[in-house]
């Protein structure tokens, strides 16, 4: 990955109504051929951030950037951005060939080249021979193919997905996923990506950018984002956490003390600004607490008793009552050997300091 | 379930039984005079085709034929380009600021063509407002000739015309998901290109709709022409009434009736071939 960002937003925020932010103060590079998907619930700012790259919305204040020009006035249709649309979009008054051949007609392509570059196109996607379908006549899956190779056949240096794969079962979402990660690889084409899918944003992404109202909370490598949130909010629309509200005794470094209500005492990984005196949210994976003799060696360890668990085939989810709440869930994988847990039996748990974030409020 | 199935025809059976009254009725009031006005366009004055001939005989016959293709030609035209941009501004614009639009477009309907076609005549006569204004702002010298003549006539006809043609164009246009323009957009279409390549030929079956509905409504208009032409201006409905009411050649005026109705069914039959008619009208 190179250095120099390809797109690049400058304290970008945008009001619809002049009262609340729809995006507020975004900072926020895109490298070169990376994979970046914007993540977030429904109105936390991640499709008016693309719909401002795209050129569709333009920012109330800020600047944005490709490839260092200043971009943020240029029309749509000047920014040579490809895009793909969560309800296709394809043409209906054109054939499958016309749809993919329309970007190059409107650049004034010659007829030759056109037919040449929408033939390679429609074999990228894998749908050679349907060039004169109807995009009615095509199934969801394909339309959407044709909505990709539309987007990719002028060969745009960014291309813009919005929740592409929205409309799609879960089967033939999963594989699209995989083809669209692999011509992302193929041909080495930068790709902004919009979903509500955590699993999708993991699966796919080189990065992800997390939204919630507005606010670009974190932007990291999904394993990264998975193991070291830096918000609450992060840790929990990411996956699983177990959050516990404290207040830092003391700060050591890497490492803090902190006092929950119920009085017992943690030793978590301090995060940020955590420091003595400050309110703070623990989080902690259900994955990375350890039940009975495994909690031995760990740093923290609290007797607990079991409320309920689940047996979810290759895992076993345990709810307990510990720490003086009734909600704390842990997971155990379904090794060889693990025997029954029974509800209403007394179990000690333990975890690992560094497992244990402490989030400053 | 059985039932139900045997149940269903005795239903049906009913059902006829009360529309009798209505289908008889109109057979009686609708259909007999009808073919009355057929047999005699071919009965009088003398059994045969005679009438018909006239049809490429008669110069004053063609005449008011010519007249009144060319109007409802050019009337067709003014009222689609007009309606054209009525229908997209409504379409672009908010649902709050589609329905007031909305109502401004039937509130004519409201109105009968006799009073409108009155209307238009004090507005456009040599002394009325609109001449006055015009010699006031000094664009002009002497006043228009906009009324008593074929412009008259026009400016009439399209006022009528218009309301058909926007709701037409509308309802077509509404059906147009307008993400289509903003994806042509993305992909590098300039506005005039977004819409001469997309949006243009998704209205096509609405402008084909509104055409040939305000072309065929436009062949049979009788008031407005007979007063804003102010005699001068003889399209077909006028002449068939002369024909009846004034020189008494139902012949004549019949088969003029019969050519006019053959006409306007086969306009509808050509536009059933193009587009779905029953969803054009909403049925």
């Amino acid at each position: 990955m190179s250095a120099k960002p390809l797109v690049r937003f400058t304290d970008v925020s945008k009001s619809y109504d002049g009262k609340t932010d729809a995006v507020r103060t975004l900072n926020l590079d895109v490298q070169t051929g990376e994979f970046l998907t914007l993540l977030g619930p429904s109105g936390s700012g991640k499709t008016t951030t693309l719909t401002m790259l795209a050129g569709f919305e333009q920012p109330t204040s800020g600047r944005i950037f490709v490839s260092d020009e200043d971009v943020t006035t240029v029309p749509v249709d000047k920014r040579g951005i490809g895009m793909v649309f969560q309800n296709y979009a394809l043409f209906p008054n054109m054939t499958v060939g016309e749809n993919i051949g329309f970007p190059l007609r409107v650049r004034g392509l010659a007829r030759a080249a056109i037919g040449e570059k929408v033939a390679r196109a429609l074999a990228m996607v894998r749908l050679e021979g349907l060039a004169d379908r109807r995009p009615q006549q095509l199934s969801g899956g394909q339309q959407q193919r044709v909505a990709v190779a539309r987007a990719l056949v002028f060969e745009p240096r960014l291309v813009l997905l919005d929740e592409p794969l929205g409309a799609l079962d879960r089967q033939l979402r999963e594989q699209m996923q995989y083809e669209l990660k692999q011509l992302h690889r193929r041909l080495d084409v930068t790709m902004v990506y919009v979903t509500h899918d955590q699993v999708e944003a993991m699966t796919m992404s080189d990065r992800v950018a997390v939204f919630s109202t507005g606010l670009l909370r974190q932007v990291a490598e999904p394993r990264r984002l998975y193991e070291e949130p830096e918000s609450l909010f992060v840790a929990q629309f990411l996956g699983e956490s177990n959050a516990l509200a404290a207040t830092i005794a003391q700060r050591d470094g890497a490492q803090c003390k902190a006092v929950l209500p119920t009085g017992e005492t943690i030793v978590a990984a301090a995060v940020g600004t955590c420091a003595a005196g400050g309110e703070a949210d623990l989080v902690l994976r259900p994955e990375k607490v350890a039940l009975g003799a495994a909690a031995l060696g760990c740093t923290n360890r609290f007797p607990a008793r079991v409320v309920e668990a689940t047996f979810l085939g290759d895992q076993l989810r345990v709810r307990l009552m510990t720490l003086g709440r009734e909600d704390f869930v842990i997971k155990l994988p379904n090794a060889a050997g693990q025997g029954a847990i029974e509800p209403g039996s007394a179990v000690e748990i333990g975890w690992r300091a560094e497992d244990c974030r402490a989030l400053a409020r | 379930m059985l039932s139900l199935a045997e149940r269903r025809p005795t239903g049906r059976t009913a059902y006829w039984l009360i529309m009798l009254p209505a289908v008889a009725m109109l057979l009686l009031i609708y259909l007999v005079p009808l073919a009355d006005v057929l047999l005699t366009s071919v009965t009088d004055p003398k059994p045969g085709f005679g009438n018909y001939a006239m049809l490429f005989t008669s110069s004053s016959v063609q005449r008011a034929l010519l007249t009144t293709l060319r109007i409802a030609a050019i009337t067709t035209a003014v009222a689609l380009l007009l309606g054209y941009l009525v229908a997209y501004a409504m379409r672009a614009a908010s649902s709050r600021t589609q329905r007031f639009m909305l109502f401004c477009v039937l509130l004519p309907f409201w109105i009968s063509v006799l009073v409108r076609s009155f209307a238009w005549l004090t507005l456009l006569r040599g002394s009325g407002p609109v001449n006055n204004a015009l010699m006031a702002m000094g664009l002009i010298d002497e006043p228009l000739a906009l009324v008593r003549n074929e412009t008259g006539v026009l400016i009439g006809m399209i006022h009528v015309m218009l309301p058909y043609a926007i709701l037409t164009l509308y309802a077509n246009m509404r059906g147009i998901d307008i993400g289509l323009v903003a994806a042509a957009r993305s992909l590098g279409a300039s506005r005039l290109q977004a819409f001469r390549m997309v949006f243009l030929p998704l209205t096509r079956p609405g402008l084909i709709g509104a055409g040939t509905l305000v072309f065929i409504l436009s062949l049979g208009f009788y008031v407005t022409p007979a007063l804003l032409g102010g005699g001068k201006v003889l399209m077909i409905a006028e002449y068939v009434a002369v024909q009846i009411n004034d020189t008494l050649r139902w012949g004549l005026g019949t088969m003029l009736a019969t050519t006019l109705m053959i006409a306007v069914l086969g306009a509808l039959w050509a536009l059933s071939r193009v587009v779905d008619v029953k969803r054009l009208f909403g049925a």
